[in-house]
């Protein structure tokens, strides 16, 4: 009997540690899962319409992505998203943090997935979506609630396992 | 300002000490105060461009709250420590929503809206955290029942002695008297 407590404690500390190992402290849980997405209307990357404002990411479901050129793990991601582009999925870009200038060249250069491109250059929305950093991506349902929020890249793992049964399963 | 008070008389203390004690101090009389002057000027000129356009009421509550805002970049860092991008913008919404006239907790209401408990260094008690709250506690409970377990377990008496067979003892002692005899006295 004795001999049992240190195993039990030990036991105990190990799932501690299992737990700590298994989760990112990076990775804030957004408290917007659930909720609609705030309300922002921006203008088009370049300061050219169109506008983007809730009323469209309505209707269908979309990927709402925050990226700027700045960011490296945009660079990561963006192979994905430009698959995910020709699958037909929609995606909504928002440059954040970044000049129209620079964010206008990094589409250039690198291709753009986006169907629309808004420009968030003083990270007004990103503080209402609470994006603390980029890339963070957002799954909105058909009525506009935010179903998943991934922080960092999107890689194609997170893409098969998290987001597009999401996707599929708001489609319906 | 009265932080900066104090943080100014500090080197006028060590400028009269150093003044007595001669030699290469003389050099230390002079940068030192020099410095520590300089910086604390630095110091309050950036205090004064971050707080510009607050009352001393709200410079108070601006520096209560940042210093209980987590920054979410670098999440050891309270906004006010950091200076990540950020961080500063949300020191400006901070300041921004205190000139607007927002009490304390819809500041602070508006930020975990947005980033969750985690945004605050005095996470709330409810039942998500309870263990947080409770879990120190729980610990020392845990240690003193252990420690009061302990403590009995070594002051345990020890076993009383069992009763002497007095017949049998004697018996041996006799036949131990017997065999030395013996030894001490052998026969031709």
């Amino acid at each position: 009997m004795r001999f049992a407590i240190p195993i039990v404690l030990m036991l105990g500390v190990l799932a501690l540690l299992g737990f700590g190992l298994t989760h990112d402290p990076r990775e804030v849980p957004s408290p917007l899962i659930g909720k609609p997405a705030p309300a922002f209307a921006l203008p088009g990357l370049g300061g050219t319409p169109p506008q983007l404002a809730n009323a469209d990411l309505k209707g269908r479901p979309v990927l709402v992505n925050f990226f700027a050129s700045w960011c490296a793990g945009c660079r990561v991601e963006h192979p994905v998203l430009m698959q995910l582009a020709k699958e037909g999925i929609e995606i909504i870009g928002i440059d954040y943090k970044d000049t129209d200038a620079d964010g206008a060249q990094w589409l250039q250069r690198h291709g753009n997935p986006y169907r629309v491109v808004a420009a968030d250059l003083q990270g007004a929305a990103g503080l209402d979506w609470g994006v603390y950093g980029v890339p963070e991506t957002y799954v909105l349902a058909a009525d506009g609630t935010i179903l998943f929020k991934q922080i960092g890249p999107v890689t194609e793992q997170v893409w098969r396992e998290k987001m597009a049964p999401l996707m599929a399963g708001a489609k319906s | 300002m009265k932080r900066i008070f104090r943080f100014l008389s500090f080197p006028r203390k060590r400028e009269s000490r150093a003044l007595r004690s001669g030699g290469c101090t003389a050099l230390r009389a002079v940068w030192i105060p020099a410095f520590a002057g300089m910086t604390a000027l630095l110091f309050a000129a950036f205090a004064q461009a971050q707080t510009a356009g607050l009352d001393a009421a709200q410079e108070t509550r601006y520096h209560q709250l940042i210093n209980e805002l987590r920054c979410l970049v670098c999440q050891n860092q309270t906004i006010a420590e950091s200076n990540a991008p950020l961080a500063v913008d949300l020191r400006e919404q901070v300041k921004k929503q205190l000139t607007e006239g927002k009490s304390n907790s819809e500041i602070t209401r508006y930020l975990t809206d947005r980033y969750g408990d985690f945004v605050l260094y005095r996470p709330p008690f409810k039942a998500s955290t309870l263990l947080l709250w409770a879990g120190p506690f729980l610990l020392l409970l845990g240690a003193l029942i252990w420690a009061l377990w302990f403590m009995r377990s070594s002051r345990k008496p020890v076993a009383a002695p069992r009763p002497v067979d007095e017949a049998a003892v004697q018996k041996l002692l006799n036949e131990t008297r017997a065999a030395l005899a013996a030894q001490d006295d052998p026969k031709p």
